[in-house]
């Protein structure tokens, strides 16, 4: 299946003004997790937060609803989540984790489940996983060199990133300014040309702006326990939800993408075994 | 060797099914029907005894695992049976021969120096049909790695290799310690026949030596990572920082046990099993 398997898809957005002001899209992953925390369904979050360096995030154990707010927005560069969870576990001694990750970070998460080889009592601590949509990821280099040389700006001043409508684009001073995307092409690192994951197939609950209008999100519920949670948040009015087939451009746009990571990361992975290199998938 | 690991599982995959639903009285009596259970031994060598209380903390399970679903028949932490016939042939506690067993479980390095534990592990490779390397120092030496001799009590004790550089190893559980529940669904595996997941660990069998610089070399250098911390997450000592998403290993802190690559969802990734774990 191209988005993986799911029980049912919804686009949906956080209700919360305050979220809404902060969120790239519909809001989910915050309203989500924050939700799970004030239910107790998780005790902490592991989520991108913010450093001293605008738009380059490290992992931050969130133990409050404002702690996961104040990391609300995507950040186009790596926060290395997956590190932090065991110390959620362990220095911050939480019996119930959440999480906010991308495709990759979802494999190295599950396969830590499946085969906890060296991860003592932490498998089973997971109790909510967020995943989002990510076609590519870039090193924080990156994004100076194409932000300052083809934008003719600079991450210091850039007050929201974002991707749609075929660009990369920043709004600073008030103003917006978009790069198509081919010009970023490149810029990604390599390990996700061979990543065929685009909607996060393994998450508990996943999500992303593609297939829903501005301000709000398509998602994915895909386990058990990841459906309830979302469900359980929709019935307390935390998240305001629309039939997928009522909102524009809807599934298609999403299947159209994910396949098209699909083909690329098939592509990518067939020249790498000619010359005798490893892949995983 | 695959066929004689089915062989084995075959022979016991039925008992085991009846085993498995604990909580129902009458399938306990069931469990009393059950003729053979797997014959366990478990022989420690130059290793911490790390791994032996990891998998005593499978409370939960360990009370039904020892007397429903096991029978350690060789060890001398976990069941005070043992044998030397190297030396202390006086020794009144000692039984007098190795007894055959289905799996061993190895623990720790062997030193090339100590006589008796390369006796021990030759006569354990005769006596036992599959034979596992469980931990990192038996599965790729681990910190033993590090050893040169010159030390007390025994200063020419100075080579510690992998299991599998003197004997043939069938199967490799990484890991310092390994994890308490990898030994769990390791066990559970083994009864249910459930070879699939076994799989990685059959592979990892033939894979003697490991490093943190397993990431660079694998990883790194063939455009795999893609900086999602699950390498630093996994890592036993600390050793690992991502910078600028990439994995740094401290070689001071690091102790070889190999489990960052183990871990790294690009060494290998296995998709089924994930998607079956999760019902999806």
């Amino acid at each position: 299946m191209v988005l993986g398997t799911y029980k049912e898809a919804v686009s949906a957005r956080a209700n919360d003004k305050q979220i809404q002001k902060v969120s790239q899209d519909g809001g989910i992953v915050t309203a989500l997790l924050s939700y799970a925390l004030d239910e107790g369904i998780i005790e902490g979050a592991v989520v991108a937060g913010p450093t001293e360096e605008l738009w380059k995030p490290e992992p931050l154990v969130a133990m409050t609803s404002d702690e996961i707010i104040s990391a609300a927005g995507t950040k186009y560069t790596f926060s290395p989540n997956v590190a932090a969870l065991k110390k959620a576990v362990r220095q911050y001694g939480l019996e119930k984790v959440g999480t906010v990750a991308l495709p990759c970070q979802l494999q190295g998460i599950r396969k830590m489940q499946s085969y906890p080889f060296g991860t003592r009592f932490l498998a089973d601590k997971l109790a909510l996983i967020v995943g989002i949509f990510c076609m590519e990821n870039f090193p924080f280099a990156s994004l100076e060199t194409f932000i300052s040389e083809k934008m003719k700006s600079s991450p210091d001043v850039v007050e929201k990133m974002d991707i749609g409508k075929g660009k990369f684009w920043i709004k600073s001073l008030g103003e917006e300014t978009g790069l198509p995307l081919k010009e970023t092409h490149g810029y990604e690192q390599a390990g996700c040309n061979i990543c065929p994951d685009y909607t996060a197939e393994l998450a508990d609950v996943s999500t992303g702006s593609v297939g829903s209008p501005d301000g709000w999100s398509t998602v994915l519920k895909r386990t058990d326990a990841g459906a309830s949670i979302f469900d359980q948040a929709v019935a307390a009015g935390i998240i305001e939800i629309k039939a997928m087939d009522d909102v524009k451009p809807g599934l298609p746009m999403l299947e159209k993408l994910s396949q098209g990571k699909k083909d690329d990361a098939n592509k990518e992975m067939n020249s790498r075994r000619e010359i005798g290199l490893p892949v995983p998938f | 060797m695959l066929a004689r690991i089915k062989r084995f599982l075959g022979l016991e995959a039925e008992a085991k099914k009846e085993a498995k639903p604990k909580k129902d009285k009458s399938s306990q009596q069931e469990v009393g029907k059950v003729a053979e259970k797997p014959k366990i031994g478990y022989i420690h060598l130059s290793g911490c005894t790390g791994d032996a209380i990891s998998l005593t903390e499978n409370y939960d399970i360990l009370a039904d695992l020892l007397t429903d679903m096991v029978d350690i028949v060789y060890g001398q932490t976990l069941a005070d049976v043992w044998h030397d016939d190297g030396v202390n042939q006086n020794n009144p506690d000692m039984i007098e021969d190795m007894p055959e067993m289905d799996l061993a479980l190895v623990e720790g390095s062997v030193c090339l120096q100590d006589e008796h534990s390369m006796h021990e592990l030759k006569k354990l490779r005769e006596k036992a049909k599959l034979v596992c390397a469980y931990g990192s120092c038996a599965a790729n030496g681990c910190f033993t790695r590090y050893c040169r001799g010159g030390q007390q009590a025994q200063p020419k004790h100075e080579a510690f290799l992998p299991i599998g550089d003197v004997v043939q190893v069938d199967l490799a559980i990484p890991g310092c310690p390994v994890s308490p529940e990898i030994i769990a669904k390791a066990v559970v595996a083994l009864i249910n026949g459930d070879m699939d997941y076994l799989q990685p660990m059959l592979d990892m069998a033939g894979c003697t030596y490991n490093c943190g610089c397993d990431l660079q070399k694998n990883i790194v250098n063939r455009s795999l990572c893609t900086g999602c911390g699950t390498c630093s997450m996994a890592c036993q000592t600390r050793a690992i920082d991502m910078i600028e998403g990439r994995p740094e290993i401290n070689n001071d802190r690091c102790i070889k046990c190999g489990i960052c690559y183990t871990h790294c969802p690009r060494s290998w990734f296995p998709s089924e099993q994930i998607n079956k774990d999760l019902g999806l």
